[in-house]
């Protein structure tokens, strides 16, 4: 992949489901690039396939008809465990209701993008807690490292999900509803540590958004309306 | 009330399926209590319908000697039918051509007039086989013996110096049950057909019974009464008809009490599943409730629907359950059928235990229910704004209370199923003992999994590895409760496996290292030398041997022995007073024995005084209260020898050498008429047999004991009572399974979840499955374990209380049920888990939505 070529490439993605009352078509002929560093807001009413396109752009689903091309590599020939792999190398993800594993710590939690990779050696090991803790530290919960999502707040916890999706230093960054959960304060914060840590990193993002205030921030908007793309705006 | 019912009914209509995943835990301990129950009225009544069968007679007196004059007298006061019996010890020979025996083996010689018995009927194969008895020189050999010997009706025995024709096998004989006979096969043989045998009189473990059968209006018991002193001065037992019912009936009272017991544990389980149950959907329910709340319902709605929920599964558990067990009956009966002295055959399915236990299903599942229910009351409307823990309920009277009558009612149900106050309430601390040992057992490697997971070696296992042995003690596991449930059927499995290797290893010691393992006994003055040589012939030297003479105690102390019965401020057991002593005299003690007090007289000066110096087992002589010095009166078949205690003796009885309670001098005993018993060893299976044949083909009234066939006859009526046991205890393991089913399938959602987001973050599906099957298989070895430890505890216990031994690990059982145990949480947990590896990642965000 050379610096010019895009890190996100949407070739005339459909996705249709099967319902009882015949094939539902959610998304329509979607087609889009996004090169390395970008930043893109997905908006739109609810319905509109927002969520189905960030879910067809990160390898969660495959298309009916078309391609994604994610860091490189056509996910259309991949099967789930190998996409899984281009997940974890590739991207990094924070989700309107945090996902976090409520069994384990904080730290914890971070680390799981790491672990699922393989920590060979004490070295990595210590390596890994290390950048852990010191993003953990960077979104202020350096004190909070053994406590459980229980125990923590709202923000708190997206403050670790956010951790958790900087940890494997992401190419491109999946961001759903990332403060639709979170009060005016909390999410403000939420939002300077997603545009700082994406700046600091040089990350790509892609972001779902009902916020017409974070939808600004981003450098491109598409909007989408019945399944397709009705609007770009650069 | 209407708008209550309506709304469980919804409810449950949404959690249908794990609804009958809980009344599953309650089927397989209503059934085992149903089981149990019915087999134990079957067999109430089975005692009363045939109780003069069980017996053969209305009355039966047993001697040690053959009657007498005045024994005589006694028989002829009593009156009726009577039916002579002699019922003794010895060898039976298969000869070869040449006359010697091929095959031989120690039996019950059970020698009866043809009007034996009196009630009931001796059961053969072919049914008429009895009838040929009456030539005299035919015999009914034990069924499982003639199998073993490759015998068939026409094949000729040997019993001393006669032969006898095999005129079929024999199957039944009233009141007694087929275990009896597998420690010792019985054959059956006329009285007059004993003549030429040269054993009438002769053995040593003879029995002389007399049958008498009155007419219907004597009143037996009151002719017992009226004859008892006089029987006990002839040294005579009589049984009766309401005697061995009552004896009958409270071993098979304990028998059923102990299965029923075993079956409530089951059940105990069962509830706890429930409640565990039901906790877990408290939890997931208290948001619809905080709603409930918050519009205005008062705090018995939430509490009455899933009260309504939870005795509905009760009742659907506990009907399915009672059914099962009725239909399970026959199976119980066909386990336990050897060691049944009544008919099993016409067992009927009892309704009224049934229902029975399946009312205890509802009552215990209701109360279980009830406990974790409770809290329901108190969940907060706050709830519907922010997340509010439901206040804790150990403050809560009303879950005390529930707690408390938890407790009696599982108190009443041991005591009632027991059918004993202080056995059951002992059981039921057991249990609780178990449960608290289990929990305990559990946390502590909980806690050491924790540490465990600190260490360096186990930072560098896979993630996949760490991840799930971490899930048992992270926030919200369940290993606790599900290493007590599937602990506890293992724990049940392994204490049988641990008391039957203690009996076992008990008995295999006593043969080892160089011990006797064969004792020949009934040898006569003029046959020590020539045993002695052809043992010696044969390779098989005597180790030991001793003579014996038999006696009673006339005196204690000075008291005669009548006296010391009719007192009972006396304090001395009956049986130290009636028993026939076997003494024996030596010039040194052997090498089983040590004296422990007082000094060993070699040999008695009869010009030192009077009393003959004896010496006295300790355990005896604390039976008998007597010390050194104190004097004892012995009847040595006629001639009274006055006798003083001269030392008393530590005894070895678990070696297989000639041991005994009382032992003279030498010079005091040796005109007496006497028999002896020499122990040898026998290095290997072929030189046993070899010297059991020549020996009985060349003394034909001497009997052998053979150490490897007491073992293995044991090990078989063991392995019988413990398939019985085995049987009911697999329904604790399948509660368990199913307890552990249902709380895996409760955590199913949260695992889901773990499982897509895992998968989001890059997880392949073989690394959660990993995961997923390394916290089962920890899970079953932890659960495995727990019951491995608790049956130490146990097994240990049992072998050094009870048999008195060294415990011995059943390593086998052990690994045997560990795996067993580790596959069925395994099996059963990736089948309730199934999907959650392979879930698409996109549920993440749908979940989202």
């Amino acid at each position: 992949m050379t610096p010019a070529s895009p890190i996100l490439e949407v070739n005339h993605v459909s996705r249709t489901y099967p319902t009882a009352a015949g094939p539902l078509t959610v998304l329509r002929e979607a087609s889009f690039a996004l090169a390395a560093g970008e930043s893109l807001a997905l908006v739109g009413p609810s319905g509109s396939g927002k969520t189905t396109l960030l879910g067809l752009c990160a390898g969660l689903d495959q298309p009916t008809t078309g391609t994604v091309t994610l860091a490189g590599r056509v996910l259309a020939g991949l099967d789930e465990d190998a996409r899984a792999r281009v997940r974890n190398e590739t991207t990094g993800f924070v989700f309107q209701n945090f996902q976090l594993i409520p069994s384990l710590t904080a730290l914890e939690n971070v680390l799981v993008p790491l672990e699922l990779r393989g920590l060979r050696g004490a070295d990595a090991r210590r390596q890994a807690e290390a950048s852990a803790k010191a993003l953990l530290e960077r979104v202020g919960l350096g004190a909070r490292l053994d406590h459980y999502p229980v125990q923590l707040s709202g923000g708190e916890q997206q403050r670790v999900a956010l951790a958790r999706a900087f940890v494997t230093d992401p190419s491109i960054l999946f961001c759903d509803e990332p403060t639709g959960n979170l009060d005016g304060a909390t999410a403000a914060l939420v939002t300077e540590l997603i545009f700082g840590l994406n700046r600091e990193k040089g990350t790509t993002l892609v972001l779902v958004t009902h916020d017409a205030e974070l939808a600004k921030r981003c450098g491109r908007v598409l909007r989408l309306r019945g399944g397709e793309i009705v609007t770009a705006v650069n | 009330m209407h708008f209550l019912l309506k709304l469980a009914w919804s409810d449950a209509r949404a959690s249908r399926g794990r609804l009958l995943l809980t009344a599953l835990a309650v089927v397989a301990g209503v059934a085992a209590l149903a089981a149990t129950g019915s087999l134990g009225r079957n067999i109430s009544a089975a005692i009363d319908d045939q109780a003069r069968a069980l017996l053969g007679a209305d009355m039966v007196i047993e001697a040690r000697a053959a009657p007498d004059a005045k024994v005589d007298a006694l028989l002829a006061r009593l009156g009726g039918e009577q039916s002579r019996e002699i019922t003794f010890a010895s060898m039976l020979a298969v000869p070869g051509p040449d006359g010697k025996a091929v095959k031989s083996r120690l039996i019950t010689v059970r020698a009866v007039e043809p009007s034996y018995p009196f009630y009931g009927a001796v059961e053969s194969a072919p049914a008429t086989a009895r009838e040929q008895l009456a030539d005299n020189n035919s015999v009914l050999v034990e069924e499982t013996l003639l199998k073993q010997f490759g015998l068939a009706p026409g094949s000729v025995v040997r019993l001393g110096q006669k032969n006898f024709q095999v005129a079929g096998a024999l199957q039944k004989l009233p009141g007694e049950s087929a275990a009896v006979a597998m420690l010792s096969p019985r054959v059956l043989v006329s009285r007059a057909g004993l003549e030429g045998t040269g054993l009438l009189g002769a053995g040593s473990l003879v029995r002389y019974r007399t049958h008498l059968k009155f007419s219907a209006a004597t009143d037996v018991d009151a002719l017992d009464a009226r004859e008892k002193d006089s029987m006990r001065s002839l040294r005579l037992r009589a049984d009766t008809v309401s005697e061995r019912k009552r004896e009958l009936g409270k071993a098979m009272e304990n028998v059923s009490g102990f299965l029923r017991l075993t079956g409530l544990v089951a059940l105990l389980l069962g509830a706890v599943g429930v409640a565990s149950a039901m906790q877990a959907l408290v939890q997931r329910k208290l948001a619809t409730v905080a709603v409930l709340r918050c519009l205005g319902a008062g705090a018995g709605l939430g509490l009455g629907v899933f009260l309504v929920q939870g005795i509905a599964v009760g009742v659907l558990g506990s009907v399915a359950g009672a059914l099962t067990g009725a239909g399970l009956q026959a199976a119980l009966a066909a386990l336990i059928r050897d060691f049944m002295p009544v008919e099993t055959a016409n067992f009927a399915v009892r309704w009224w235990e049934i229902a029975r236990a399946g009312a205890i299903g509802v009552a215990l599942t209701t109360l279980c229910t009830l406990v974790p229910l409770l809290a329901v009351r108190r969940v907060s409307p706050l709830a519907v704004l922010r997340a509010v823990e439901p206040v804790s309920g150990r403050r809560d009277p009303w879950r005390w209370a529930a707690g408390a009558a938890l407790a009696a009612l599982m108190l009443g149900l041991t005591v009632t199923l027991s059918g004993n106050s202080r056995q059951g309430a002992a059981f039921a601390g057991a249990l609780a003992a178990a449960g608290g040992a289990l929990v305990l057992v559990a946390r502590g490697l909980m806690a050491a999994t924790r540490r465990s997971a600190q260490m360096e070696t186990m930072r560098a296992l896979p993630f996949s590895l760490r991840q799930g042995l971490a899930n048992l003690h992270r926030p919200g596991n369940r290993t606790a409760r599900l290493v007590v449930a599937l602990g506890l059927g293992a724990f049940l499995l392994l204490t049988l496996a641990f008391s039957r290797s203690a009996l076992l290893g008990q008995l295999q010691f006593a043969g080892a290292n160089d011990r006797p393992n064969l004792l020949f006994f009934d040898v006569q003055d003029d046959q020590v030398d020539l045993l002695r040589e052809k043992l010696t012939a044969l390779g098989a030297a005597p180790r030991a041997e001793a003579p014996i003479v038999t006696m009673r105690l006339a005196k204690l102390k000075g008291r005669t022995v009548e006296a010391l019965m009719q007192d009972p401020q006396a304090g001395v057991p009956g049986w130290t007073l009636r028993r026939e002593y076997r003494s024996s005299y030596r010039s040194a003690p052997a090498e089983t024995e040590r004296v422990i007090a007082g000094n060993w007289v070699e040999k008695w000066d009869a010009t030192a005084g009077e009393g003959v110096p004896i010496s006295v087992e300790e355990g005896l002589a604390k039976d008998l209260r007597i010390g050194l010095g104190d004097e004892l009166d012995w009847d040595v078949q006629g001639v009274p020898v006055r006798s003083r205690v001269a030392s008393l003796r530590k005894v070895d009885w678990q070696r297989m050498s000639p041991n005994f309670f009382v032992l003279f001098p030498t010079g005091v005993l040796e005109g007496a008429p006497k028999f002896h018993v020499l122990a040898a060893r026998a290095e290997d299976k072929e030189l046993n047999a070899r010297v059991q044949r020549e020996v009985v083909t060349a003394f034909g009234n001497i009997s052998v004991l053979d150490l490897g066939l007491i073992i293995e006859s044991l090990d078989g009526v063991f392995a019988k009572a413990e398939l019985a046991v085995r049987f009911i205890a697999l329904f604790t393991l399948a509660t368990g399974v199913v307890v552990l089913a249902g709380a895996l399938a409760a955590g199913r959602e949260q695992r889901m979840r773990e499982a897509v987001l895992l998968r989001t973050l890059g997880a392949s599906a073989a690394q959660v499955r990993v995961a997923l099957i390394t916290e089962l298989t920890a899970l079953g070895l932890l659960a495995g374990g727990a019951g491995a430890v608790l049956a130490l505890g146990g097994g240990a216990a049992v072998a050094i209380y009870v048999f008195e031994t060294a415990p011995v690990l059943p390593w086998t059982s052990m690994a045997a049920t560990m795996a067993t145990v580790t596959v069925l949480t395994v099996v059963t947990g990736l089948l309730t888990q199934r999907g959650v590896a392979t879930r698409p990642p996109l549920e993440v965000l749908r979940a989202e939505g």
